[in-house]
């Protein structure tokens, strides 16, 4: 990157450190924390909205669509979820693939599953073989952001189900009262009271997603987990920058990374839960009317 | 080879008794049930084991971040955030790394050489992992129950004059673990889940001794086919969930047991999931 890294056996100390932070390796690595943040950025809201459908089609009156929502929520209790994580990714990637060459290739007619193998023709391949490494990597990315967001939705769906149980029935009946649509009611009174109740929940959520992050790392993306590792191991003087085995402390550095993260996350959520306590007929609610905030 | 065959043969092959070598072709959904069914009984181990050890790490944990002495409370509170504050996965890769650095040959203490390959096998190193992981986690709880006793028992038990050790033993700690007892059930669940964690972080599996998921995988591999083996692992979480509520339950019931049934507090799952 520097010039004066041109040469790196014949640098030392603190300039080597630097050349050595700076290669283009390293680079590649603080990447992978804005994949790992643009994980967060993406998951978060398709997995609410995820969440929100399922939550709303577990309260449905039409039958079928409760049992869907409520499959859907009940589905991750039990199960541990890297279960779901390791499943959904191969499930999903056949599923598509499947799909795709039931329309492409309507006349072939060997059978898909060839005892041991998955075979689809070759026009059906998602993405096709011929393709460029950039979009096989963006597919396994959006392949697991899909699945972050679908194990995600049926906890989010959870907690918001339980929100919108907890609005206090009197306030639902009022908006009746005076002659609004079940529609209304739920856009302009059910809605906007359930954040409080759902936030504690939803906080709770984003601490795990937080936390869920290095699964990346099984999904077989790129991810910092993936970097440290390789990044860290033992390097021969076959290499530019020697070293021994330094996975140690490229992994201290990102206990560092997650627990700053985690702690300001905390700090943040603590102050959206206080200002939407504010003025609600809660307990957090009352303590504030009282103390005079 | 006939189901009963393969039963006797694998049953144990997470152990490393039976059949050394896994099938490599030609897989019957009896060899899928068998050797997932082995390999739970890692999962069973590490989360019995971590529970039963890290009950009363989180015992003693939860008592120094309620004490008034900051050199207590500082050191439990910091405890308790490092593991709650990061993914169990990085703690797994952390440890492993950490004790690959210990020399080989032991350390000399007092002359004695301890021994130290063992800490870098996943039936050590995991175990303590999940062990600290567990009593951070329980103390936290625990930490909660402590500060929602009632201010009544506590006065009451001031009234008769009992103090110190022995309000704690009898007044406050019992309480504590009513009060916690539902949500410690949750916590137990989803240690048990975790512990599917330990052989994709870091931990290798010696000689393919793997623990339910490990096995999972491997059928996933070689047969391109996820719908068999994972349902299979989730079949068998389900069945240890459910044995693991009814026997919190029954302790949940004891625990109770002079309160009117209306007062108790009932076990619900909640969703807590990844570390």
């Amino acid at each position: 990157m520097f010039s004066a890294c041109a040469d790196p056996k014949s640098i030392e100390g603190l300039q080597w450190l630097l050349c050595y932070l700076t290669t283009g390796k390293h680079v590649d690595f603080y990447w992978s924390f804005a994949t790992v943040l643009s994980l967060l950025a993406i998951t978060a809201p398709v997995a609410m909205g995820f969440g929100f459908a399922g939550a709303m089609a577990a309260r449905s009156q039409i039958l079928p669509l409760r049992w869907l929502g409520k499959g859907y929520t009940g589905m991750v209790r039990g199960v541990p979820d890297i279960v779901f994580f390791l499943f959904f990714v191969i499930a999903l990637d056949q599923g598509i693939e499947w799909l795709n060459h039931q329309v492409q290739c309507p006349d072939w007619t060997a059978p898909i599953r060839q005892g041991l193998e998955f075979r689809v023709c070759p026009e059906a391949k998602v993405p096709l073989g011929s393709s460029p490494q950039w979009l096989h990597k963006l597919y396994g990315f959006g392949l697991a952001i899909l699945t972050f967001a679908l194990v995600f939705g049926a906890f989010a769906a959870n907690v918001l189900y339980g929100a919108m149980q907890a609005v206090p029935r009197a306030q639902l009946e009022t908006a009746e009262a005076y002659g609004m649509s079940q529609s209304q009611v739920f856009r302009r009174i059910l809605v906007p009271q359930m954040w409080v109740y759902a936030l504690p929940g939803l906080s709770n959520l984003w601490m795990i997603l937080i936390k869920a992050t290095p699964l990346l790392f099984l999904l077989g993306v790129q991810d910092i987990v993936y970097w440290a590792r390789e990044l860290g191991g033992a390097k021969t003087s076959a290499y530019e920058y020697p070293h021994g085995d330094w996975r140690l402390y490229y992994f201290l550095f990102l206990l560092v990374f997650y627990l700053s993260f985690t702690r300001v996350s905390e700090i943040i959520l603590g102050r959206l839960t206080a200002k939407l306590s504010r003025g609600q007929a809660t307990a957090a609610g009352e303590a504030m009317r009282k103390a005079g905030i | 080879m006939s189901c009963w065959e393969t039963v006797s043969a694998y049953a144990f092959r997470s152990l490393g008794y039976g059949e050394r070598l896994l099938p490599r072709s030609d897989f019957t959904l009896c060899q899928q049930f068998t050797l997932i069914g082995s390999g739970l009984i890692w999962n069973i181990y590490f989360g019995l084991i971590a529970l039963t050890f890290g009950f009363f790490l989180a015992n003693a944990i939860a008592m120094a971040k309620a004490a008034s002495n900051p050199w207590l409370r500082k050191p439990a509170e910091w405890f308790i955030f490092v593991f709650r504050g990061s993914p169990l996965f990085i703690q797994f890769f952390l440890a492993y790394e950490a004790f690959v650095l210990l020399p080989r040959a032991g350390i000399e203490i007092f002359g004695l050489t301890v021994q130290t390959s063992w800490v870098t096998k996943a039936w050590a190193g995991a175990l303590f992992v999940l062990f600290l992981n567990t009593a951070a986690y329980s103390a936290e709880i625990f930490h909660g129950a402590l500060r929602s006793i009632p201010k009544g028992d506590l006065e009451a038990a001031d009234a008769y004059g009992i103090s110190g050790w022995s309000r704690y033993r009898r007044i406050q700690w019992p309480t504590m673990l009513r009060l916690a007892w539902p949500a410690y059930t949750n916590e137990a669940i989803f240690l048990f889940h975790s512990t599917t964690l330990v052989y994709f972080s870091g931990f290798p599996a010696f000689q393919q001794r793997g623990d339910a998921l490990y096995y999972a995988n491997y059928f996933a591999d070689k047969t391109f086919n996820p719908f068999i083996p994972y349902p299979i692992v989730a079949v068998y979480f389900v069945i240890l969930t459910l044995l693991l509520t009814w026997v919190f339950g029954m302790i949940n019931k004891r625990l109770n047991r002079h309160l009117p049934s209306n007062m108790s507090r009932k076990i619900r799952l909640r969703p807590q999931l990844i570390r």
